[in-house]
């Protein structure tokens, strides 16, 4: 460890090792209070969770070490399972549509137009808005009766829809709710990786005459590819976590046809009070998370690395 | 012939900017247009979208009928204190990561981004049921700490890093100590990362919803949380739910609208989002 290093040491090596060892030392009291912030508001939370998890824990009942039941429970829990493939169904969609749709825009954005500003601006707002205030217009938007998007569908031609309140389309509504949100994220970092790239390729193609799809598809996507994984990691790991829009719009009906992984853990935590139960959700949750993420690592790796 | 081309190529353009930021603007007047027109134009089909006259009725409704003034408040106390501290304790932090070249820290920061929300919950609110802090504002202080200082953090360490060592160097060889080399050389060439921190930890507290939901009584909501409840128990009364929502909103609209080019900087950087 770091105060292993004897005086023979330091002699012998000279200082340098010892010196970079003290220096590093130095600033420890800067990270301390910030450490200790962290160890008690995230770090203790996420052993307590693995703790409860091996319990039987309900409020007001007192607790009682169940081993690995709550685990063995969730396996044959045929609604959580439901609700782990609705997760992917939903996280699929709503990190594609938002890929694409970012990258047009990135690209757009990246263009110089005239009130580009202002357009960029105005893009990444829903992004900046309150996710509740935004929920809510939604829900008016889709009320099947009285609501403005139908009216707008029969403007176009086109049969109404449910929405929301039917269990085929409410998970693609919301999808459409979460590519509006987030969208501008995705957006974001593709920008910031198109401000980066080098000039000349574009040059050397044009003067050999490459069209601009062309330049598109050979210098810019594999030049634009480690952003774009960074873009997939953010935008799988948030669509993973959606809760707040999802809840307020849906509460996870109709019945428990948007009822997602943290939908399901929400209800079992605060609305029916299992809280060991519910722990052990969030350990399954979690690793599937970590694990969609290391996979999504990996890749990027191998992007870097070819 | 080639001039035509170049046109239509630009016209087919500006439509793809607008059909991309159509929908981004849409929703925010359609919300405005809501809160602005009485309970009868709300639900008239076909709808109508320009509020007329444009009345005030909502806005007043939402003071009077709910404690919103007061939920608002605990808002600004939560968001504030929230953001405060995490610049406290992150700045510091992020610079002491920055310099010890403290990756492992930046591993638990980094899974800190990834935990859901939710998961933190559970074991925070059984601690807050034992020391008995429900009913106050602190345990939902403390749980946007859980937001605000990953962020903090993360935008510092990534700027002190950015910054040439060479001054603070020059301080400490003149005798400094590396609190005033921290406090003197390194802080004030830091100030725009420290202005993109805050603001974007302050609109990610401030949109949190799921935080004091779990947490708050009827007295500690903060404003997510008094919107929501309205949705349940207004169902149908859209003017006033709207006009709830858009002042909820309109702050940190407002701010993106100042400060959108910190904002831009900061998100582009980390790619950081809270909750």
């Amino acid at each position: 460890m770091a105060g292993s290093t004897t005086t023979l040491d330091g002699a012998a090596a000279g200082t340098t090792p010892r010196r970079r060892n003290n220096y590093a030392r130095r600033y420890w009291w800067f990270v301390v209070p910030c450490g200790a912030v962290v160890l008690g508001t995230i770090v203790f939370p996420w052993i307590f969770t693995l703790y409860m998890s091996l319990h039987d824990y309900k409020i007001g009942g007192g607790q009682e070490w169940v081993g690995f039941a709550n685990y063995g429970k969730l396996v044959s829990d045929e609604r959580f399972l439901l609700s782990i493939l609705r997760t992917l169904y939903f996280t699929a969609l709503a990190v594609i549509v938002p890929m694409v749709l970012g990258l047009l825009a990135a690209l757009a954005f990246h263009r110089k137009f005239p009130l580009r500003g202002l357009a960029r601006t105005i893009f990444i707002l829903p992004m900046m808005a309150t996710p509740v205030a935004v929920a809510l217009v939604w829900t008016m938007m889709f009320h099947p009766q009285l609501g403005v998007l139908n009216w707008l569908l029969q403007q176009v031609g086109l049969p109404p829809s449910m929405w929301v309140y039917a269990p085929d389309t409410v998970i693609p509504t919301l999808v459409m709710v979460e590519v509006w949100h987030w969208t501008p994220l995705v957006m974001l970092i593709l920008l910031g990786g198109l401000a980066s790239l080098p000039i000349d390729p574009y040059e050397a193609a044009k003067i050999d005459g490459a069209t601009p799809f062309q330049a598109f598809w050979h210098i810019t996507l594999p030049l634009l590819a480690p952003f774009l994984v960074v873009a997939l990691i953010i935008r799988t790991i948030d669509a993973l976590k959606a809760f707040d829009t999802i809840y307020v719009i849906t509460q996870g009906g109709p019945g428990t046809a948007s009822e997602t992984i943290n939908i399901f853990l929400y209800l079992q935590a605060f609305a029916y009070y299992n809280l060991g139960y519910a722990s052990a959700v969030v350990v399954v949750f979690f690793t599937i998370i970590i694990m969609l993420a290391m996979v999504l690592l990996w890749t990027r790796a191998r992007v870097k690395d070819a | 012939m080639r001039k035509i081309k170049r046109i239509a190529g630009n016209i087919g353009f500006g439509f793809g900017v607008v059909m991309l930021v159509a929908p981004a603007i849409t929703v925010f007047l359609w919300m405005l247009s809501l809160s602005l027109k009485n309970e009868l134009d709300n639900t008239d089909y076909p709808p109508v979208f320009i509020p007329n006259p444009p009345i005030i009725d909502n806005f007043v409704q939402v003071f009077e009928r709910n404690n919103f003034l007061k939920y608002a408040i605990n808002s600004i106390i939560v968001s504030f204190t929230a953001t405060g501290l995490a610049i406290l304790l992150g700045v510091p932090a992020g610079y002491g990561i920055a310099k010890m070249k403290a990756t492992k820290a930046a591993v638990v920061i980094l899974i800190a981004r990834i935990t859901p929300g939710l998961s933190y919950l559970i074991p925070l609110f059984l601690l807050f049921q034992w020391i008995g802090l429900t009913g106050t504002l602190a345990p939902i202080v403390i749980t946007h700490l859980v937001i605000t200082v990953p962020i903090v953090v993360w935008i510092m360490m990534g700027f002190f890093e950015g910054l040439p060592a060479e001054l603070e160097e020059a301080a400490l060889v003149d005798g400094a100590t590396i609190w005033q080399a921290f406090r003197h050389v390194a802080m004030p060439l830091a100030k725009p990362g420290i202005t993109v921190a805050t603001i974007l930890a302050f609109i990610f507290s401030w949109n949190n919803f799921i935080f004091a939901m779990v947490l708050a009584g009827r007295e500690t909501r903060t404003l997510p949380v008094a919107v929501n409840n309205m949705l349940t128990f207004e169902q149908i009364s859209w003017g006033p739910l709207s006009a709830a929502a858009l002042l909820v909103t309109a702050p940190v609209l407002l701010l993106t609208l100042l400060a959108q080019k910190q904002i831009v900087e900061g998100l582009t950087a980390g790619g950081v989002k809270g909750g």
